[in-house]
Formats: structure tokens, C-alpha cells, sequence
């Protein structure tokens, strides 16, 4: 196979980018799309060239280091699957491939491919925990969780904080995962003391970082690779809603939420 | 060198009692005062940070992904042992360390396996309260299932996904630690260096992967939380970045590294497609409970599976060990897999590869049974080979995914040089020579949330630190080296990239140090291992600078490492005249060709101690005793 790429270069975040266009010949079907790539990359370098910078690390779907946009898709046709678990017999021979890093405000580009993606982490630090030290803990089977329960917060836990839904979003919004995080916390029981707080916190913080509002649209639902659904978000809004109007969890006290 | 394990003496059920009573604490007051290097963020090294800044301590953390949540850990499917006896079937802390040390082939420690079946059970009421959606009975308890061939069902899960759901538990801990102040992150830095000062360690040197900036980070004590080294092999079912550069620069600077030949092959593993794989996929292990393993009786037979009868197939596992058939222990599997493809009878295009055939299954039991165990398994296949696993046999060949060995470490997790603690797959491990399902979980997670905040407190009480700063000459001497190392990789401007070496490095390793091994063998490898590091410091090709975000160069550096470590694999695997565990000796096997171990002359640890990369290194024994559970032999046949 002959595919012919199209990628986003940038050298650095302040410096601006262009798409470069490189050709992939003898392409195997199968390769996944990052292993094309770094066949690629092998023969730039032995050309003395620049290889493409991306981010990956497992490989297999799971850690959510990978990820950018081919035509337009973040993590490229496959629906729930990560761009390094595409492959290439995906494609046909002579396809012409568009890759672009994820574009929103608050994911700068570092170079190429590369994001910055720390505002995820600085949400998740604004509330997306439950406090307990190492050793307060009780019993595991003390605290019972309807199955039900349990299997909607792993639904929601399943993200891996790739980022596909703020690219996919025409506002940005880090909605689906804020609301994931939210959802596999606030439906556990081990979660509710700090319930409101949380939501209350990882809302503001999702704002700070200069990520858009949700406007329904589902685009961030449709690229999601592990399939998490647009209900986090609406029960991040009810819960944002409640605390809106009931101020509970304004104190600051954790006790306050619940 | 001396190795002082400090292996507490008295009944081993109070032994971690007794020490925990007899260490020395670090007044609430004071432990703001002190400062902790934690280097990586997976199990061992997240609930390190967090648990140490909840404590009061300063913690950087540091991590070479773009967040610490990435970590690899992250990857591991099965699930968490831990001696809960929640299902009434027999369970006990005395008999998870019973399986531990049996599974590990009596080379590990007792007081310490017997320390982390102690502790499984309080990692599991932590991971709960801190919202791991653990799988639960229609009743709300917490599920249970039985793994990797144990006869009791100790294993705790989150669908197929338990290392994500308790990794991310301890992301969480910690990124709440960094809203507390009380751990700075360092994500996209790499250690480069390790910083001794009078003998104790007090630093690290990072390099800052998007800004080249090679900056010195002072403290009391270093935590090495990094993981393993089964890159050295190229394919592994480790992630991309995995890499031994912190541990090995740590034994350059004289921490002894223990058992390094121990590794851990899995047998069931999505079998390599071409020279550009860059990594193998696992699968689990369960599906050897319905898929049955073949390969065709004729040399060289490529016909398609369904055009071969059932009279020319060789179901070589049902065949060699009627009583165990394809549920032999994952060494077993892998080794007689890799028999029948070195016969020339391996199937696919590589000829590296045998059937898992799960046609009887489903015609028994009917494909909904067989997709309602395995669908997410059977899905995962076809995502990455086209092939539909219903209709076709899998194809599967062994792996390697873990690595016993690392870093000597004593019964408080700290190495051979004072103040520096190494935690998880990093150090040589609970595991013996053999690792069994759903502990590497387990221990990363005892290391962090309940050994190291009390040891690492002990220590910090009883030592009289001076503070360091990052001006002192040790830490310009340092930054100076690793400035040099990297500059010298982009200075050779060679004609062969680092992946050419990697690749190459890998298949020597995975042919002469891989699943079996001779003497012969290892002797020849190391001889190629080292013209192949005399040819990559004179030929290896690295573009762009240093003042980047540059991922070749990253990449250089980590396989330099790789290639000094791969010759201390090999020359560990040679001493050790004897097969245990993971480690198989050709020349030492029983008459139906089964392991033999040596326990007269090998029941020990093998240390060894850096003396310059041009001289031997020197090793160091340290004897183990068996008092509660007594070496037996195993077989399966």
C-alpha cells in the first residue's frame, strides 16, 4: 500500500506550523497507524530529517497518551478505538491522509502532534478524588455497592483522559470528561461526602483552563474510544445545577456536601 | 559491599509488627522538613507520593509521560490478589505467601512475601474507600475470581481493566496531594542521573523533555519507582517508554542489582507480523481454560488451518502433560511453544506462532457461551489482526511482560546505597524467580500506600542529614556527565538508527536470554552485545538537538542503557547453573524436560555490583532460608 500523509509540522509552541506532505510507501495492512509512522520517522532520520513528533506509550488502547486528528477524526475511522490500535488494513491503497494535532485553547501544541494536556490534570486535582488517607480505611465489604452502581462508575471510570472529546467538540469543552469523572465518583457511595464540593470545583477549574461550555452537540460521545456516554454530562449538570442554586458546598467544608 | 537484608527474627506473623513497633518516627512537626524524590508514577510510585505528602513530607514526583496517570501499570488486566478469604473457600495470609513463594521457585524472601500477603488485604479497603469500582455481587459485596491456576478465588477486578482502575485511584490520591501543596509534579522529565553525596543519596538529575534542560532536584531521599526492564528484549508487552536508565544509573553509582536474569515470559501474546512491530499485545491467560493449542505435525506445513485434519495436528500440550493439558503454568507453555516453532512447525506468516483453537469449544458449549466469556478478548484479537477468532484459531506466541529482577533492595525497600528506596517491579521484588497472576498489582501498591512511609520515616530519623544544596560540585558533576552523554548521542551522526540497534539488540537478547538458555549460548551474546554497543557509540544516527522536545533522543539514550544491561542479564544467566522459575537452563533439566533447580548451591540472590563497564562485575550472595514453606519440585504432568 501507498498512502500519502499530510502533517501538521510545528516546531515549537510559539513558532507557527504548516502541513508538511510525506509519502508512506510499502505500507503493510498490517501495520497499526503508529507503527506506519515510525517507519516513517526511520527514513527521515536516515535522511537527515526531522522525524514527526506524537505521543504514544502502550499501545494498546489503555494509558491515553495517543491521539491526533486524521481527516478530521480525532483518533482517525475506527469508532472506540485509539489511534494506536488502528490499523492500516483500515485504509486502501492511494488514500490521502490529513493528520493534525488536537486543537483547542487549552491544549497548546508542543510540537507536531504533541499537546499539552495538563489542564486534564489540573481538573482531576481540583476535586476528582475521594479523601482517605492511606490506613483510615474501613473493611472493603463494610461499604456495599448495588452492582448497578458499580457498574455505572466503571461505564464512566473506563476514560483514559485522552483528550478526543475536547478535540472533537466545536466549543472545546472537556465536558465528557469532567462529567465522567464526576459520574464514577458521584454514584458511589465512598463519593458522596464530597459530592457537591467536587462538582462544584472540577466545573470551575474546566472554566479557568479555558475550555468551552457543552452545548449537546456529541461529537465528544461519537470519537470517544471507550465509548462514554453523553448521561455523564447531564448528571454532572444536575449536580452543578444543585449546587448552584443551594450553595451547598460553598463553605468549603467537605462535610457541607452529601 | 555488605548486604544486610535486615530480615526481622521471631514468628513471621508478627515479624512487620515487630518491625513497624521498632522503627523510629519523624515527629508530625519535623516532616515538613524534610524533602523526597519520587521517580515515577505508576502503583509503586502515585501511592508513594501520595501517601508520604498526606504524611506532611515534600514530594517531587516525577514522570516522563505527559501526566503521571499514564503510567504502565496502568496496562495490567487481571486483577489484585489479596488473602480477604471473602469467599469462604479456604483463603489465608498464610496461604497466599504459601502460593507466593512456591509460585516465586523458592527464590525469594520469606518474611517479605509473607509481609505482602499481610498487606493485600489492607490495599483492598484502601482501594475501595478511595471509589475503585471494583466488580460486586448483585448483593453489593465485592466480587472474586480465581486466577492464573490458584484453587482459590482471591482475585479482586474491575472488568478487564483493574491496573487502570487502580492506578487511576492513586492518581487521584496524589493529584490531591498536588492541590495540597504538598507534592510538586514533574511530568515529560527524565532521570538522567542519580546524585551521591558522602555515600547517601541526595538528588537526581532530570532532563526536561521539551526544553532539553538538564536541571539538579535535591532532597533527604530518593524513591526509584520506575518500573521494569523487559525493553531490553525491544518486544515486550511493556509500553513504548518503559526503560531501566533510572535503575541502571543508580547501579552505576554502586546500588547492587539483584537476579537480573529473572524475567517473566507470558504465553499468550499476539505473535509478531513484521520487522516494524513496535510492541506485543497480551492476552489473558484464561483463554487457555476453552481454546485448545496446536500446531501441525509436518515441518513447514502452511496450509490453512481448516484444510488441515484432525489427524495431522499435534495438541502438543494435551499430548506432553495429560493431567495439566493446555492449563500447564505459563513457563511451560511458553517453552514448549517456542519447541515446536524452533521444529520449523510454527504457524503464521513468520512461522512464530501456534493455534489456540477454540472450533471444540464452541461447538460444546455454543458461541454464545464462548462470546459471553471472552467477546471483549475475542474483539481486542480482531482490532489488531483482521482475523475473526470465531471463525479461525488464534494465533499466539509467547512474550516476555515482567521482570523479577531489579534493584537488591533489604526488608525496609531500601538498596545498597543509604537513602535510596526502590519500590515495585523497579526493585528485585517479592516474586522469586517467577511472578504469579494478579501480584505485581499488589505489590506496587503494598510498597506505596503501607512499607515505604514507615521505612523511609525510620530512616530519616536516624540519620543525621546535612541539607544539600543543587549547587554543590557532586550535582555540577553530574549535570555535567549527563549533558555529555547527550551530546555525545547527537554528535556520532552515524549511519544506522536507534531502533535498528534496539531491534537487533532485542532478538539477540529474546534468542540466547530469552526462554531458554545455555551456556554456550549466553557466552556468544555477550560477545555480540558488546560490538553492538562498540558500534552504536561509533554509528548510531540521532537528529535534531537537544534543546527540544527530540523523542529519538530520549530513545537514544534509554537503548544505551539497554545495551549495558542486556550483558549483566546474560552474565547473571550464566552463573546461575540451574533453572528456576523463569529462568531455564538447558543444560539443567529433569529427564522429562522440566526445570531443575539447584538449591543446594543456588538458594540465594544474586547481587552484583558495578566495577566499570570494561571489568566483570562482582557478585554478592545473599543466602535464603526456608522455614515455613520447604522446596518441592514441581511437575504436571
Amino acid at each position: 500500500m501507498r498512502i500519502t500523509l499530510h502533517v501538521w509540522r510545528q516546531k515549537s509552541v510559539n513558532q507557527p506550523g504548516r502541513m508538511v506532505q510525506y509519502e508512506a510507501r510499502d505500507v503493510n495492512p498490517e501495520m497499526s497507524f503508529l507503527e506506519m509512522l515510525d517507519v516513517v520517522n526511520e527514513e527521515l532520520t536516515l535522511k537527515g530529517e526531522d522525524p514527526i513528533a506524537f505521543d504514544s506509550d502502550c499501545r494498546e488502547g489503555i494509558c491515553g497518551m495517543c491521539g491526533f486528528m486524521i481527516n478530521g477524526v480525532a483518533h482517525g475511522p475506527r469508532r472506540s478505538t485509539t489511534v494506536c490500535q488502528l490499523h492500516m488494513r483500515k485504509f486502501k491503497d492511494g488514500d490521502v491522509l490529513y493528520l493534525e494535532p488536537w486543537r483547542a485553547r487549552a491544549f497548546p501544541v508542543i510540537k507536531d502532534l504533541v499537546v499539552d494536556r495538563s489542564a486534564f490534570d489540573r481538573i482531576i486535582a481540583a476535586g476528582g478524588f475521594i479523601s482517605v488517607p492511606a490506613g483510615s480505611a474501613p473493611d472493603g465489604n463494610v461499604i456495599l455497592v448495588p452492582k448497578q452502581n458499580a457498574d455505572l462508575a466503571m461505564d464512566a471510570a473506563a476514560c483514559i483522559g485522552c483528550g478526543a472529546c475536547v478535540a472533537a467538540c466545536p466549543n472545546a469543552s472537556a465536558s465528557l470528561f469532567t462529567g465522567a469523572k464526576i459520574t464514577h465518583l458521584g454514584v458511589l457511595p465512598q463519593g458522596q461526602p464530597e459530592r457537591y464540593q467536587r462538582v462544584e470545583r472540577m466545573v470551575a477549574e474546566a472554566s479557568r483552563e479555558l475550555f468551552g461550555s457543552c452545548t449537546n452537540i456529541g461529537e465528544c460521545e461519537a470519537v470517544c474510544p471507550k465509548e462514554i456516554k453523553l448521561e455523564v454530562i447531564a448528571r454532572m449538570n444536575r449536580d452543578f445545577i444543585k449546587v448552584s442554586w443551594t450553595k451547598r458546598g460553598k463553605s468549603g467544608n467537605s462535610a457541607a456536601g452529601g | 559491599m555488605e548486604l544486610n537484608s535486615k530480615l526481622p527474627s521471631g514468628p513471621i506473623e508478627k515479624a512487620w509488627d515487630q518491625a513497624k513497633f521498632d522503627m523510629k518516627l519523624v515527629n508530625p512537626a519535623n516532616k515538613r522538613k524534610y524533602d523526597i524524590i519520587v521517580v515515577g508514577s505508576g502503583l509503586a510510585g502515585a501511592s508513594a507520593s501520595a501517601t508520604l505528602g498526606e504524611l506532611g513530607y515534600n514530594i517531587k514526583c516525577f514522570c516522563f509521560q505527559d501526566s503521571p496517570r499514564r503510567a504502565h501499570s496502568i496496562a495490567a488486566q487481571g486483577g489484585i490478589n489479596a488473602a480477604k478469604n471473602y469467599q469462604n473457600d479456604g483463603d489465608s495470609i498464610f496461604r497466599l505467601f504459601y502460593d507466593t513463594v512456591k509460585g516465586g521457585d523458592f527464590r525469594s524472601r520469606e518474611a517479605n512475601v509473607y509481609r505482602l500477603a499481610q498487606i493485600s488485604v489492607n490495599i483492598i479497603d484502601q482501594c475501595v474507600a478511595q471509589g475503585v469500582p471494583f466488580a460486586r455481587e448483585y448483593g453489593g459485596t465485592l466480587a472474586n475470581r480465581s486466577f492464573g491456576g490458584a484453587q482459590v478465588s482471591r482475585t479482586f477486578y474491575a472488568r478487564g481493566q483493574t491496573g487502570q482502575q487502580l492506578l487511576l485511584g492513586a492518581y487521584q490520591a496524589l493529584e490531591r496531594q498536588v492541590t495540597a501543596g504538598k507534592v510538586k509534579m514533574f511530568p515529560r522529565a527524565e532521570m538522567l542521573s542519580l546524585v551521591v553525596i558522602d555515600g547517601k543519596a541526595r538528588g537526581i538529575v532530570t532532563r526536561d523533555l521539551i526544553t532539553g534542560k538538564i536541571e539538579s532536584h535535591a532532597a533527604d531521599a530518593v524513591v526509584l519507582a520506575t518500573g521494569g526492564y523487559g525493553n531490553v528484549y525491544h518486544l515486550s508487552t511493556n509500553a513504548r517508554g518503559s526503560n531501566c536508565t533510572a535503575i541502571w544509573r543508580a547501579y552505576k553509582h554502586s546500588a547492587a542489582f539483584a537476579n537480573p536474569c529473572f524475567t517473566q515470559i507470558h504465553p499468550t501474546c499476539i505473535p509478531v507480523s513484521g520487522d516494524y512491530q513496535s510492541k506485543l499485545t497480551l492476552m489473558s491467560e484464561s483463554l487457555r481454560n476453552d481454546g485448545r493449542i496446536w500446531v501441525p505435525q509436518a515441518k513447514g506445513d502452511k496450509r490453512s488451518p481448516d484444510k488441515i485434519p484432525e489427524a495431522e495436528r499435534d495438541y502438543y500440550l494435551e499430548r506432553r502433560y495429560p493431567s495439566f493439558g493446555n492449563l500447564v503454568p505459563r513457563d511451560v507453555a511458553s517453552r514448549n511453544a517456542k519447541a515446536v516453532c524452533d521444529e520449523e512447525r510454527g504457524v503464521g506468516e513468520h512461522g512464530l506462532g501456534v493455534f489456540l483453537d477454540f472450533a471444540d469449544a464452541i461447538e460444546r458449549l455454543g458461541v454464545h457461551v464462548i462470546r459471553e466469556r471472552y467477546g471483549n478478548l475475542f474483539d481486542m484479537y480482531e482490532r489488531i489482526t483482521g482475523e475473526d477468532p470465531y471463525k479461525v484459531p488464534m494465533r499466539i506466541f509467547p512474550a516476555i511482560h515482567y521482570t523479577m529482577g531489579g534493584l537488591w533492595v533489604d526488608y525496609e525497600l531500601m538498596s545498597t546505597i543509604p537513602g535510596l528506596f526502590v519500590t515495585g517491579e523497579a526493585n528485585f521484588s517479592d516474586h522469586g524467580a517467577n511472578r504469579l497472576g494478579a501480584s505485581a498489582l499488589m505489590q506496587g501498591l503494598a510498597d506505596g500506600y503501607f512499607i515505604l512511609p514507615y521505612t523511609i520515616g525510620d530512616y530519616l530519623a536516624s540519620m543525621k542529614l546535612e541539607k544539600v544544596r543543587t549547587d554543590h560540585a557532586e550535582f555540577k558533576r553530574e549535570e555535567a556527565n549527563v549533558a555529555a552523554l547527550t551530546t555525545g548521542l547527537l554528535a556520532i551522526k552515524g549511519k544506522r538508527t536507534v531502533s535498528s540497534f534496539h531491534r537487533e539488540l532485542g532478538k539477540l537478547m529474546w534468542d540466547y536470554c530469552g526462554m531458554s538458555r545455555n551456556a554456550k549460548g549466553l557466552q556468544f551474546a555477550i560477545g555480540k552485545i558488546r560490538e553492538l554497543r562498540e558500534e552504536y557509540w561509533k554509528n548510531v544516527d540521532v537528529v535534531g538537538s537537544d534543546k527540544e522536545l527530540n523523542q529519538a533522543l530520549e530513545h537514544a539514550g534509554r537503548v544505551a542503557d539497554f545495551l549495558e544491561l542486556a550483558e549483566l542479564m546474560c552474565i547473571d544467566a550464566l552463573h546461575r547453573n540451574e533453572s528456576c522459575g523463569g529462568h531455564f537452563r538447558e543444560e539443567y533439566q529433569t529427564p522429562d524436560g522440566e526445570a531443575l533447580r539447584d538449591d543446594e548451591h543456588y538458594a540465594y540472590v544474586a547481587a552484583w555490583e558495578f566495577q566499570g563497564l570494561d571489568q566483570p562485575p562482582s557478585l554478592h550472595k545473599e543466602p535464603l532460608n526456608f522455614e515455613y514453606v520447604h522446596p518441592t519440585q514441581r511437575s504436571y504432568k
